[in-house]
């Protein structure tokens, strides 16, 4: 699917430059012990603004779907009906990312199905962003 | 001078703050409600300021008191969640006509603006007290109950109004049809979900842990339609006046399955003012004084893309503990409740947070309950403004029924006797409600 491409900036780089490397790379807060996408300046349940980026395993489970029939992103509108599901990380089950699931059928998407991630590259810059897969 | 927004103090957002402070020292009186239109077709006298001007003059009018009593303002500065303006983009032809025109020029088109209101305003010559209450009437609702209870003013106008321009809410507009993506919607946005989609992802988390379907909506979808019908001031009165069914509903065409084009409530231009004041200076107003007994806040936890249902539960059930426990009431109290619907599909979880209507049941239960009868006439009044699924997206409907309701006035009027009430707005995990009585006893 022709996504859009994510413009990165100063601060979320770190994020966008190992997506380029087809390294799954999310911040984590010391303070908490918790791991949090997307970036952010600070801890939203401390406040703390020392959060450091740690690479993570790229596993996780798919907790939700929907399927979208009518998108507000001009690129994607080609593409409908087409799934979006929530993929709830292996490390922390709170830290949602989303994901097309690319090849998995309309309404087939296996709820709890373990995924990994992927990278897929979008159109417009070639950067990369996070995708996911079924594994099992 | 910039318009300054409640300090975080003022928020009651953890459980163990005890009775609120402010109960028994505010009520509500007077409500105005502008005529509502599908979209602004571009006329000074039918703009977003023109409609608030007149919900203004009509909740003065309703309260029977003179605009000189007016000695503050909260008001809700956004007028949209979808398409606006260039904020620096010029008023139209015959704008400075009619109206006068404060340093921002949108001011009165499609953001409200408490400074433009007083210079078009020149009866409310003794505002002294201005506060914007942002994103949500809610916000301001309970802002406005801080403020009076503080003394901070007597007689105070709670505002918000909305625009609605030509052209789709959301799909294609502005940064959707770009092939790149910056900002914080860079991060999800480009997966291409329309607005009901994390509420619909959600309610299929939900569905898939308790064993409930979308078409266990139904009956609620429909009978907050019956209950907008009744009001003269809502939109599909006054536009589009047809009942729907529950095949009209089972037959919806999808947004983001499981949500259909009934679980999206429908953009219009519509504005509200309500008058808040003390108990003291309420005995001269005409209608009957309805008190806010406590107010609570929500805020999102922020851990991921979007939330999870784990967090809207959390949320939810912490505001449902945060309001009793300051209002001094429990569910069984409430007369009928009034939380936010649009969307739809996350009403249940605002009910199941208030635990309304439980008979023990913690979670997983608003769909059944939705079987049972939840009309007006029944035991379980559920949403009897019909929110904004039946009147328009306002996100202000339910917070104008619940004082209408104690008032005995409302125009879906439950039959039984409505002592306490609760409304609230407007995420399960981002959320301002308000406990309303008719008595402080
Ligand atoms: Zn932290």
């Amino acid at each position: 699917m022709r996504k859009q491409s994510p413009v990165p900036t100063e601060f979320d780089q770190p994020f966008y430059d190992a997506c380029n490397e087809e390294r799954l790379v999310i911040q984590h807060c010391p303070a908490c012990n918790r791991f949090q996408f997307p970036p952010r300046t600070m801890c939203p349940r401390c406040g703390a603004s020392n959060l450091t980026w740690q690479q993570v395993s790229g596993r996780g489970r798919i907790q939700s779907r929907v399927v979208v029939y009518d998108s507000p992103v001009s690129a994607l509108i080609p593409d409908q009906p087409f799934n979006v599901a929530t993929i709830a990380l292996e490390e922390e089950p709170d830290v949602i990312m989303l994901s097309h699931l690319p090849g998995v059928p309309v309404d087939a998407v296996p709820i709890g199905a373990t995924v990994e991630v992927i990278f897929e590259t979008t159109p417009a810059t070639g950067q990369k962003v996070p995708e996911w897969r079924v594994v099992g | 001078m910039p318009i300054p927004i409640a300090p975080h103090s003022w928020h009651r957002n953890r459980e163990g703050l005890g009775i609120w402070e402010g109960r028994g020292k505010v009520v509500a009186t007077g409500v105005g409600t502008s005529p509502t239109a599908r979209r602004w077709d571009e006329k000074p006298e039918t703009s977003l300021g023109a409609l608030t001007i007149l919900a203004i003059r009509r909740a003065i009018e309703d309260a029977g008191i003179s605009p000189d009593e007016i000695d503050g303002i909260v008001l809700t500065p956004e007028s949209t969640t979808g398409v606006s303006n260039d904020p620096n983009s010029p008023a139209p032809e015959g704008w400075s006509d009619v109206f006068k025109m404060v340093d921002y020029p949108q001011a009165g088109i499609t953001r409200g603006d408490i400074d433009w209101l007083l210079l078009n305003m020149p009866e409310l010559k003794n505002v002294q007290f201005k506060m914007n209450g942002p994103v949500c009437m809610s916000v301001a609702f309970t802002t406005a109950a801080e403020a009076v209870s503080r003394g901070l003013t007597g007689t105070c106008l709670v505002v918000r109004g909305w625009h609605n321009l030509a052209g789709r809410y959301y799909v294609g507009q502005g940064a959707a049809a770009r092939d790149t993506a910056s900002g914080p919607g860079k991060y999800g946005g480009i997966w291409g979900m329309p607005a009901c989609a994390t509420t619909a992802m959600i309610f299929e988390e939900y569905c898939n842990k308790y064993g409930k379907n979308h078409d266990m909506m139904a009956p609620f979808v429909v009978e907050e339609r019956r209950n907008g019908l009744m009001n003269p001031d809502g939109f599909f009165t006054q536009h589009r006046p047809e009942m729907i069914t529950v095949d009209d509903y089972l037959s919806g065409r999808w947004i983001a399955k499981p949500a259909n084009i009934y679980d999206n409530d429908l953009p219009i231009q519509a504005a509200l003012a309500v008058i808040f004041t003390t108990p003291e200076l309420a005995k001269h107003h005409k209608q009957k004084p309805v008190y806010i007994l406590n107010h609570a806040q929500t805020r999102p936890e922020l851990q991921g893309a979007i939330p999870t249902l784990a967090e809207w539960e959390r949320s939810s059930d912490k505001m449902g503990r945060m309001l009793y426990e300051g209002a001094g009431i429990g569910p069984e109290d409430l007369s009928f409740e009034n939380m936010y619907d649009g969307f739809t599909l996350f009403h249940q979880f605002h009910v199941e947070g208030l635990r309304f209507a439980s008979r023990g049941e913690k979670r997983g239960y608003a769909l059944d309950l939705y079987q049972t009868d939840i009309s007006i006439e029944g035991p379980n009044p559920v949403s009897p403004s019909g929110g904004n699924n039946g009147n328009g997206r306002t996100r202000w409907w339910h917070h104008r029924d619940s004082i209408l309701q104690i008032q005995g006035r409302s125009p879906s009027q439950i039959t039984r006797p409505a002592e306490y009430g609760v409304s609230g707005a407007h995420m399960p995990n981002f959320c301002d409600a308000l406990i309303w009585g008719a008595s402080v006893e």
